[in-house]
C-alpha cells in the first residue's frame, strides 16, 4: 500500500529546492558586485578570514607540482644569465643591497579572483637588470622557478616597466612558502601567472618563450582586462 | 519488549536501492569535500600539491552525483520517501517549534522535520552545485560577470552544505538504531515507535488512537486517519 502519507500536507521540500535555485540564480546574476561586497567587509572588519576562506577575498593557491619547493634562505641565489654584461648569483643580502621598492597593487587571477590592495616589497626588476648591465640589443626575459616546472616569460620592454618588482615581502613581511618564498616576480599589470613563484633564474635572450601556463593556453601578453578574453579593470 | 509474538521485532525502513543510493551519494560527496578543501584551503592543498589532478578528481565526482540520483528515480521505495520527506504537515511545524520533540509526544512520521530540512537542502545544494560547477567547467561559454557569480555561489554555497554534511553526521553519530536502520535496512520497533510513531503505526496496521485535534481537515497530527 502506498502510504497516504506522500499526499498530505504542503510540499515544503520542493519549495525549498526550488526556492535554492532561485537564490543560486540570483547570486550567479548578482555575484561580481556580491563577491566584491562580501572582500570589502571582510577586509574592513575581520582581515584575518581571507587567508583561511578564499571566498572571502584571499588568494587561492595554486602550484603546478606537488606540494610547495622548499628552499632555505642562507642558500637561496637568484642567477641573471644571458645577454649580460656581468652575470649575476644574488643572495637575498645582495638582493636587499640594491635599490628597494615599494608599491601596493591589486592581484587578479585569470580565473576571475582579484585581491584587493596587496603591498609588495623588493627591488623593481629594471633595477636587477641594471645591475646585471643587459646588452643593449636584448628584448626578452625567461623566468624559471626552482619548483622545476614552472617558466614564464616577458618582452624587455614589458619587464622594465617600474610596476614589475622582483618581491621578497607581502604585507610587509618576508614572503610566505605557499605565496612563492623567498622570491617571486610580481607583474602588476597582468594577471597571476606571469608573476612566477619561487623565483631562482632571469635568462636575458632576445625570444619570448611561452611559459607553463602559456603552454596551456593562456595568453603570452597578459594585461590585466586586455587578454584571455576578459574584461577585468586594469591594475594600475 | 511487551510484544506478543507474532508482531514483528523490527521493521523494514530503507530497501537495499535506497541503502545503496545513500552509500555512494555519501562517497561521492565524501570526494567532492575532501577534494573541495584541497582546492579551496591554501595550507591543505600545499600539502598534496597537484592542483590540476585534485581538480578533475573533483570535475568527475561532481557529475557523478547525476547517476545514483538518476538511477535511484526507477525505484518506488525511493521515490515514496521521496515524497514523504516532500512533505510537511502540521505536525512537522509543531515538532519544529517544541522543545520537547523527542519526548515522542507529536507522532511523527517516516521522517521527521529535521530529517525533511535536511534531505531537502541537500538536493537543492546538489542542483545548484551541478549547475554553478557546471558553469566553471563550461566557462568559455559564460561571460566573466557569470563566471564570477557562479564562482561565489559555488564558493559559499559549499561552506553551508559542509556545515549541513556535519550536523548530518553529527545526528546519525547519536543514534546507532538510526545508523543500522540505513546499514542493515530494518529497525526495532521500539524505536520506530520511540522516533517515528506515526510510521511505526502504520507499519504495524495500528489504528491511531483518536486524540482527534480540532482541525479535522488533513491536520496529520494525533490522529492522523491517514496513517
Amino acid at each position: 500500500m502506498a502510504p497516504k502519507e506522500l499526499d498530505v500536507g504542503t510540499p515544503v521540500g520542493r519549495r525549498i529546492v526550488l526556492g535554492m535555485v532561485g537564490l543560486g540564480a540570483v547570486g550567479v546574476l548578482a555575484g561580481r558586485w556580491l563577491s566584491q561586497g562580501v572582500s570589502e567587509v571582510v577586509a574592513s572588519t575581520a582581515p584575518g578570514l581571507a587567508s583561511v576562506i578564499p571566498a572571502a577575498g584571499g588568494f587561492r593557491i595554486y602550484t603546478v607540482t606537488s606540494g610547495y619547493p622548499e628552499t632555505d634562505l642562507a642558500s637561496y641565489r637568484l642567477s641573471v644569465t644571458g645577454r649580460v654584461g656581468k652575470q649575476l648569483s644574488l643572495s637575498m643580502a645582495d638582493l636587499a643591497a640594491l635599490p628597494q621598492t615599494s608599491m601596493t597593487k591589486d592581484f587578479q587571477c585569470v580565473t576571475g579572483w582579484r585581491v584587493q590592495d596587496v603591498p609588495w616589497s623588493g627591488v623593481k626588476l629594471s633595477d636587477v637588470l641594471a645591475a646585471a648591465e643587459v646588452e643593449s640589443g636584448a628584448t626578452a626575459l625567461s623566468f624559471t622557478s626552482f619548483d622545476g616546472a614552472y617558466t614564464e616569460s616577458l618582452t624587455m620592454d614589458q619587464g622594465t616597466r617600474p610596476d614589475v618588482l622582483v618581491a621578497t615581502a607581502m604585507y610587509g613581511k618576508p614572503i610566505e612558502v605557499k605565496h612563492g618564498a623567498p622570491v617571486r616576480l610580481i607583474v602588476a599589470p597582468m594577471y597571476g601567472y606571469k608573476s612566477i613563484k619561487w623565483l631562482s633564474g632571469i635568462d636575458v635572450t632576445n625570444t619570448v618563450v611561452p611559459g607553463y601556463w602559456e603552454d596551456r593556453g593562456y595568453d603570452v601578453d597578459a594585461w590585466v582586462g586586455k587578454s584571455n578574453g576578459r574584461i577585468d579593470e586594469p591594475v594600475v | 519488549m511487551s510484544l506478543s509474538s507474532e508482531a514483528p521485532a523490527t521493521l523494514p525502513r530503507f530497501t537495499p536501492a535506497e541503502r545503496w543510493t545513500h552509500r555512494i551519494l555519501g562517497l561521492l560527496l565524501g570526494i567532492l569535500i575532501v577534494t573541495a578543501a584541497l582546492l579551496f584551503i591554501p595550507d591543505l592543498g600545499g600539502l598534496v600539491g597537484n592542483r590540476q589532478i585534485v581538480r578533475v578528481i573533483h570535475e568527475i565526482a561532481g557529475f557523478a552525483v547525476l547517476i545514483p540520483l538518476v538511477v535511484a528515480a526507477f525505484f518506488r521505495a525511493f521515490r515514496e520517501d521521496a515524497g514523504r520527506l516532500n512533505r510537511f504537515r502540521p505536525s512537522d511545524w509543531e515538532w519544529l517549534r517544541s522543545r520537547d520533540r523527542r519526548s515522542g509526544r507529536i507522532r511523527v512520521g517516516k521522517f521527521n522535520a529535521g530529517q525533511k530540512l535536511n534531505a531537502a537542502f541537500t538536493l537543492g545544494a546538489i542542483i545548484v552545485m551541478l549547475l554553478t560547477g557546471s558553469m566553471m567547467f563550461f566557462s568559455s561559454h559564460f561571460s566573466d560577470s557569470l563566471r564570477t557569480g557562479a564562482t561565489f555561489v559555488h564558493d559559499w554555497l559549499a561552506l553551508a552544505f559542509v556545515v549541513v554534511v556535519c550536523g548530518h553526521i553529527y545526528m546519525a553519530f547519536n543514534d546507532s538504531t538510526a545508523r543500522l536502520g540505513m546499514r542493515r535496512g530494518t529497525v526495532p520497533v521500539a524505536w520506530a515507535q520511540r522516533e517515528h510513531r506515526a510510521w511505526a503505526d502504520e507499519q504495524l496496521g495500528v489504528q491511531p488512537e483518536p486524540i482527534a485535534p480540532a482541525d479535522p481537515l488533513l491536520t496529520g497530527d494525533g490522529g492522523d486517519p491517514f496513517e
